[in-house]
């Protein structure tokens, strides 16, 4: 790790230390952008201080999406937080409600049956071509490629079209339960899923047919916003943003969770650590993610009739059915709906979201509300690493840059 | 024009149109709504959507999305409202030109929705007026669009000129002052009351 | 034994360290407050763990010592986790910071400082995160209401002074009519 990385004078904000700065440049002024700006892509602010057209000290401003989750989750209780972690990273709900999950699921030690498994992998994977979509479509209407939006967004359509039927509500799905999935994948809904696979594969081709050989895309990502590999790693990234600097490192093959090892893909790094690298890592991952939601639709209907959620009377709700018939699934149910308690201890459960590993370190006292509840988002550090990004570049490189990074302020926040 | 505008069935009058000015005002007002989209958060992806290819908000006339508040009239609020981003939030209405028309899209800004927290607004209205509220959490695009909908209705029964002959700001346009509109000093925005101690949680 | 906690024990030698592995299988070590420091220097150092994962706090009150700092740290080339422990006084909480040493965890210090006031000696940015910099409270403190303490204050006191400016006529316009009603 070299000495400037390690400096902290990231957050000092001192104008006047520049004034013996390149007499060619101007005087030095301060810029406001955001909190309300379409290009940092919801309400981040970062204050600049520009000497001529290049950034000399970077400040971003967090928090106007500050909404006190952890806090609520200490208060709600463990089973009503779930709904909380949907509207964390918003692009992408269901990779939080599994992560969620997994870190619940470890503290109470309660496996998840295969098929669930399965489940959940499918899921995860189409929110990430969401998240992924949106990146691509945001970011390129920022950079002025308009089409891309409307492109990304059809796309993005179907998969809502798909929720939308499976689970009933195009975002904020809150859909994954402690040890499996509320509800089992409705066939069709399979059968059409792998066919916009198909669909999809082209057009991911078609984006790239867009993008990737644009001279103005090239020239406005391209060796623009580089991020080293040991600068990555100390700097807390991950995600498509430590794999664009050349790592490869994917929770879903690292460490794998959610049953990730039985499924064939493979993880895509990128050369120099640029805007442009980032933008190819997720278009990767994109195709990557088809291919394993093509498997697991496979494996669904290999495992059709298989269970899809945990048989756990201490955390799974009883099947309604019985419920009204069944005066010990009557008592589950209350049990469980108010006072579900987790057992003493700690735990900590990741997922690799679109923007990097997401956690959830939860601290149980035995009780049925949280003693702590701590959200790792990836998209904090990502913001963490624009000062230390876009120092010393020209101001117009703030909007690939912002984009490229990837974050989403309902995680940012929290 | 529909029935806005009645033709004057006469020859020797033909190639005139007679209408209230009211109604030719509003005609052109509702139909050319130019929204100022403040994405705060997941209601902002919904509001993408809506003026993505699927829903298409440029059937209502409404899809000339301007992020600059001096050039929208209708402030879409879409998302959860901090107390910290609140400041920010009046100085965009602020900025807006009259006349202008707010929606609270999605539960967070129409009542706090489930964020009952320590740095929610309770609702957007407590800090500034709403015409039309949007339930759901995210709302679907259609509810929304039927908010554009409903909110072209009530700009139909504006009555621009009376408003201008009382008088009231003549420098901002015709029609600007709406008398209604000051914020809603019902909605409670301070609980420090209900305090509790460390380990009982509210029943709210 | 796992290779993990070996390789863990080994770095720690002498600084009074306790390992034992979470529910979730994390060899978690809990160190002196004082031994901080010194810890997370030879966890990156002799134990190989490159990245900090998170920095956070539980807070345990009414018990005392108040608050259990949590650091979270990824060894990429070994491919295993490891929790960091250690437990400090509610009176004037502080600790030494580590961002000399992972500059990752910069904005989790700031955000554990912003939750619970715990002070990072050696942050030289150590500013609130995520609330408004004059905003009074902890939020996270385990004796903060969930609902706040007049969680509107910060955003009244500006809503005056927008008032009294005397450019914005429009507003006194509507202060007028307000007092007319």
């Amino acid at each position: 790790m070299s000495a400037q990385t390690t400096s902290t004078k990231v957050f000092e904000y001192n104008p006047t230390a520049l004034q013996g700065d390149d007499p060619l440049h101007g005087e030095l002024m301060e810029l406001n952008m955001g909190p309300q700006h379409p290009a940092t892509h919801g309400v981040l602010r970062i204050k600049v201080v520009l000497d001529g057209e290049t950034m000399k000290e970077i400040e971003p401003v967090v928090g106007y999406l500050h909404r006190g989750k952890e806090k609520t989750c200490e208060s709600l209780g463990w089973r009503k937080f779930f709904p909380h972690t949907d509207r964390l990273d918003y692009v992408q709900p269901l990779m939080n409600n599994c992560a969620y999950a997994i870190a619940l699921e470890q503290l109470g030690g309660v496996p998840v049956p295969e098929r669930g498994q399965i489940i959940r992998v499918m899921l995860m994977e189409m929110s990430r071509i969401a998240a992924h979509l949106i990146y691509l479509g945001t970011t390129a209407i920022d950079l002025g490629a308009v089409t891309m939006f409307f492109f990304t967004f059809k796309e993005r359509e179907t998969i809502y079209t798909f929720l939308d039927a499976y689970t009933g509500h195009r975002m904020n799905n809150t859909y994954v339960r402690i040890g499996g999935v509320y509800a089992d994948v409705n066939e069709d809904v399979g059968r059409e899923i792998e066919k916009w696979c198909d669909h999809f594969l082209g057009a991911v081709d078609e984006y790239e047919k867009m993008l990737t050989g644009n001279r103005i895309w090239y020239d406005r990502n391209h060796n623009i916003g580089i991020v080293s590999k040991e600068l990555a790693l100390a700097w807390s990234l991950t995600g498509p943003n430590l794999r664009g600097s050349g790592f490869e490192w994917d929770l879903r093959k690292q460490q794998p969770y959610s049953s990730y090892e039985r499924f064939n893909f493979e993880i895509p790094v990128g050369t120099t650590g640029d805007c442009y690298d980032r933008y190819l890592v997720r278009v990767e991952e994109m195709r990557q993610s088809t291919r394993i939601i093509q498997q697991a639709v496979k494996l669904l209907r290999d495992t059709r009739g298989g269970e899809f959620l945990a048989d756990d009377r201490r955390y799974v709700l009883p099947p309604k059915g019985k419920v009204h018939t069944s005066m010990e699934e009557l008592i589950h149910q209350f049990k469980i709906v108010t006072d579900m308690a987790l057992p003493k201890g700690e735990a900590y459960g990741a997922v690799e979201s679109s923007k990097g590993e997401l956690g959830f370190y939860v601290v149980s006292d035995g009780t049925s509300h949280p003693l702590r509840c701590h959200i790792r988002a990836p998209g904090l550090m990502n913001v963490q690493a624009i000062p230390v990004v876009m120092r010393d570049r020209l101001f117009s490189d703030t909007v690939s840059i912002i984009g490229s990074l990837d974050f989403v302020m309902g995680e940012v926040d929290r | 024009m529909g029935s806005l505008i009645e033709i004057k069935d006469n020859p020797a009058q033909e190639g005139f149109l007679w209408t209230r000015v009211d109604e030719l005002v509003n005609w052109g007002r509702k139909n050319s709504l130019w929204p100022m989209p403040l994405g705060l958060s997941c209601c902002g992806i919904e509001l993408m959507a809506m003026i993505g290819p699927k829903f298409d908000l440029a059937r209502f006339g409404a899809e000339a999305a301007r992020f600059s508040p001096r050039q929208a009239d209708l402030l879409v609020v879409a998302g959860t409202l901090t107390w910290k981003m609140a400041e920010a939030c009046r100085t965009i209405y602020d900025q807006m030109p009259d006349p202008k028309w707010v929606i609270a899209m999605g539960v967070c800004s129409s009542s706090g929705g489930m964020y009952d927290s320590y740095s929610v607004v309770q609702g957007v209205d407590s800090i500034l007026p709403v015409d039309v509220y949007v339930p759901g959490c995210p709302p679907r695009p259609d509810a929304v669009i039927d908010a554009i909908l409903k909110l072209q209705k009530k700009i139909e029964r504006e009555r621009p000129v009376e408003l201008l002959l009382q008088g009231a700001n003549t420098d901002e346009g015709i029609g600007t002052r709406r008398f209604d509109r000051a914020p809603n000093r019902g909605v409670p925005t301070t609980r420090s009351h209900e305090f509790l101690p460390p380990g009982q949680v509210s029943d709210r | 034994m796992t290779s993990t906690q070996e390789r863990v024990q080994a770095a720690l030698d002498g600084l009074q360290a306790s390992i034992s592995s979470a529910r979730d299988g994390m060899p978690t070590i809990t160190v002196p407050a004082d031994k901080v420091r010194e810890a997370v220097q030879r966890l990156k150092e002799r134990a190989g763990f490159e990245t900090n994962t998170l920095v956070t706090a539980v807070d345990h009150y009414p018990a005392e010592p108040r608050y259990e700092l949590c650091w979270q740290f990824l060894s990429v080339s070994m491919n295993d986790r490891v929790r960091l422990h250690a437990r400090i006084g509610g009176d004037q909480p502080a600790i030494a910071s580590i961002i000399d040493l992972f500059p990752g965890a910069a904005y989790s210090e700031r955000e554990c400082f912003d939750m619970f006031g715990i002070v990072f000696t050696g942050h030289a940015g150590l500013k609130r995160l995520l609330m408004p910099e004059e905003y009074d409270h902890f939020p996270l403190r385990k004796d903060f209401p969930h609902h706040g303490i007049e969680p509107d204050r910060l955003y009244r006191e500006w809503d005056r002074k927008r008032r009294e400016r005397p450019s914005n006529t429009a507003f006194q316009q509507e202060q007028q009519e307000e007092g007319a009603r």
